[in-house]
């Protein structure tokens, strides 16, 4: 489904500190999997999903999604394929502050101008899914951690997207919320979604639901297996 | 249909966003309103002052002739009027007798003016609102009504009293406030003029064209007149107010360029918070242009709504409470404010600057440095 092609990323190329954070990277997911990206910080996990998820272009390689060639697409066509694409759970979920927890669910969905009582019924719903309905009105800065978290896996689903990437996404979660956590993903998977993952919580790789691990370090893969 | 409700998801979104930061984002509002209804009085006023001036001068004669002497004004002898009549164009000639009258109880100029339906009522006199406010001292005043006596002091020192018979209609108060209305005999008996002098001629002319023409025949026949046309007299009117509202406009720059500071520092410092923000919503799928969308309207609904209200503030100042923050200043320093309220003119024109002054300056400082922040990469919110 995914495939990338010799993948070198660069930063601050040609000046004095210039770092090389991914090299030569080839590798192909498939669909309906969980994969997790293991290693160290600093070994270019979340680089690798930032360039997969389209959000930041490789300096050089190639990324082809559904067979379709994608590196060289302008900036407008990268978003759009991100945003229907793509489900994103970061590690600091990055929720938006001030406002509420059904209106930060709703948000990726607003630049495509959905009826605005379906889209909210749908993030009510996805809400629900995740036993948090009750906090729909609460201001996210009220949240607990885990509730924070389901809300930016509500987020994440809103556009039902069919890849899922997530960075270090127990990291700031205890040992019962992260396994709560891989439980949503397993639930996710079973609905037939694509999973990425970054960590290196042995919650994480360790659980049933995956199915591949990759170890990273350095910017390279250094091993790449099923699940055990 | 999606287009308008992607618009409706951005707008709510925007207001959600200012509503959060209510505080910061109301002061500003606030400020800014205060800036647009200080810059709008002004422009009101001094439109609606020219206009209503420009009104009322639209019967005034077409052609006033003064005569001067050592570049002063005097007296023009009657014997004047015959040889006028007769140049070609010429309609009616009237000769005009006014002057000013300092009444010492009220600290007030008046303006005496001999009116022709007093000529066979002597004793008789019409007076303009201001006139009826006299006061005893600072604090007891007099309020002069129908067929009370106002004593004038004549030229020799003793007094002349005369009956209030009517008040001259408010409509015109902008000219009439100080006005007083009197018989020819009065006038005389109060200014000590002899008969055949007036204090300056009308003339009505057939053809506005000839107007030039029959001024410098006039000039040519008495060298030692001055005729002025209606039109210098609308041009000074509005030279006059248009130096006042500059020089509101000079102490009010202070506050502007204040505001400016205030707007561009609130507008164009995007706080380490906002940025952040703008890279989630490109993280999550928003394109460049749905942020600076997002941040147009942000700029456009702090900006309009201070423009509309400061707008709308500005004209029920000048036109229900009579301009009554700077009406002294713009008035005139005259003791007798004419208390009037001024019909509503509203120039298209200058709104429109106003708005292109204020409202766009704004929104633009507001979209730049979201652009600069909107077209980072998305991956920096990984990385935080």
């Amino acid at each position: 489904m995914i495939r990338l092609q010799n993948i070198h990323k660069v930063f601050n190329a040609g000046k004095p500190n210039e770092f090389t954070a991914i090299r030569d990277v080839t590798l192909a997911i498939d669909s309906r999997k969980a994969t997790v990206f293991k290693g160290p910080s600093g070994s270019g996990k979340t680089t690798l999903l930032s360039i997969l998820g389209c959000m930041a272009r490789p300096t050089s390689g190639r990324i082809t999604l559904k067979e379709r060639e994608i590196t060289s697409l302008p900036e407008r066509f990268l978003t759009d394929i991100r945003r229907k694409t793509f489900g994103f759970m970061f590690q600091q979920f990055h929720l938006i502050k001030g406002i509420s927890a059904l209106e930060n669910v709703m948000i990726p969905a607003y630049p495509d101008g959905e009826k605005h009582a379906a889209l909210k019924k749908r993030a009510i719903g996805l809400l629900d899914l995740l036993n948090l309905s009750h906090k729909a009105s609460a201001k996210v800065e009220w949240l607990s951690g885990g509730e924070a978290q389901r809300i930016a896996i509500a987020r994440a689903l809103i556009n039902d997207p069919a890849i899922i990437i997530a960075d270090e996404p127990t990291a700031h979660l205890d040992t019962s919320l992260s396994r709560e956590f891989m439980e949503i993903m397993r639930r996710l998977k079973e609905q037939g979604k694509t999973l990425l993952i970054a960590s290196h919580d042995p919650i994480v790789y360790e659980s049933d639901v995956i199915d591949r691990i990759i170890g990273m370090r350095d910017g390279e893969i250094v091993s790449s297996g099923d699940h055990p | 249909m999606s287009a308008i409700e992607k618009q409706r998801h951005i707008i709510d979104f925007m207001l959600s966003c200012l509503w959060r930061r209510k505080g910061k984002n109301l002061s500003l509002v606030v400020v800014y309103t205060f800036v647009i209804f200080l810059l709008a009085s002004v422009m009101f006023f001094a439109h609606a002052i020219k206009k209503e001036a420009g009104l009322i001068l639209r019967d005034a004669p077409e052609i006033m002739v003064q005569r001067l002497v050592a570049g002063r004004q005097t007296f023009i002898p009657e014997s004047y009027i015959d040889a006028i009549r007769k140049i070609r164009g010429v309609q009616s000639v009237t000769p005009r007798l006014w002057g000013y009258y300092y009444d010492g109880q009220s600290g007030a100029n008046y303006t005496l003016m001999v009116n022709a339906d007093l000529k066979d009522r002597p004793g008789e006199i019409l007076i303009g609102k201001g006139v009826t406010l006299r006061r005893a001292t600072a604090e007891d005043k007099i309020i002069t009504k129908k067929n009370d006596s106002i004593p004038f002091k004549t030229y020799d020192g003793s007094y002349l009293m005369l009956k209030v018979k009517g008040i001259l209609p408010a409509a015109s108060e902008l000219v009439t406030s100080d006005l007083v209305l009197v018989s020819e005999a009065d006038f005389g008996k109060i200014f000590s003029i002899s008969r055949d002098q007036a204090t300056d001629l009308v003339l009505q002319v057939r053809n506005e064209k000839e107007l030039s023409t029959i001024a410098a025949k006039i000039a040519q026949l008495y060298p030692d007149t001055r005729p002025i046309l209606r039109n210098e007299i609308l041009r000074t009117y509005d030279a006059v107010f248009d130096w006042r509202a500059g020089v509101i406009i000079v102490i009010l720059s202070g506050a502007f360029f204040a505001f400016i500071i205030l707007a561009w520092d609130k507008a164009t410092g995007l706080s380490a918070e906002e940025k952040r923000e703008i890279g989630v919503l490109k993280a999550i799928g928003w394109e460049t242009s749905d942020i600076l969308l997002m941040k147009f309207w942000e700029g456009a609904a702090v900006s309009l709504s201070a423009f509309l209200m400061g707008i709308l503030s500005a004209y029920l100042h000048i036109f229900f409470t009579a301009s009554a923050l700077f009406a002294p200043v713009l008035k005139g320093w005259s003791v007798l404010y004419p208390d009037f309220r001024l019909t509503p003119f509203i120039s298209p024109y200058e709104i429109a600057i106003l708005f292109f002054l204020t409202v766009i300056p704004y929104t633009v400082a507001t979209i730049v440095p979201s652009w600069r922040s909107a077209t980072i990469d998305p991956d920096s919110v990984m990385r935080t």
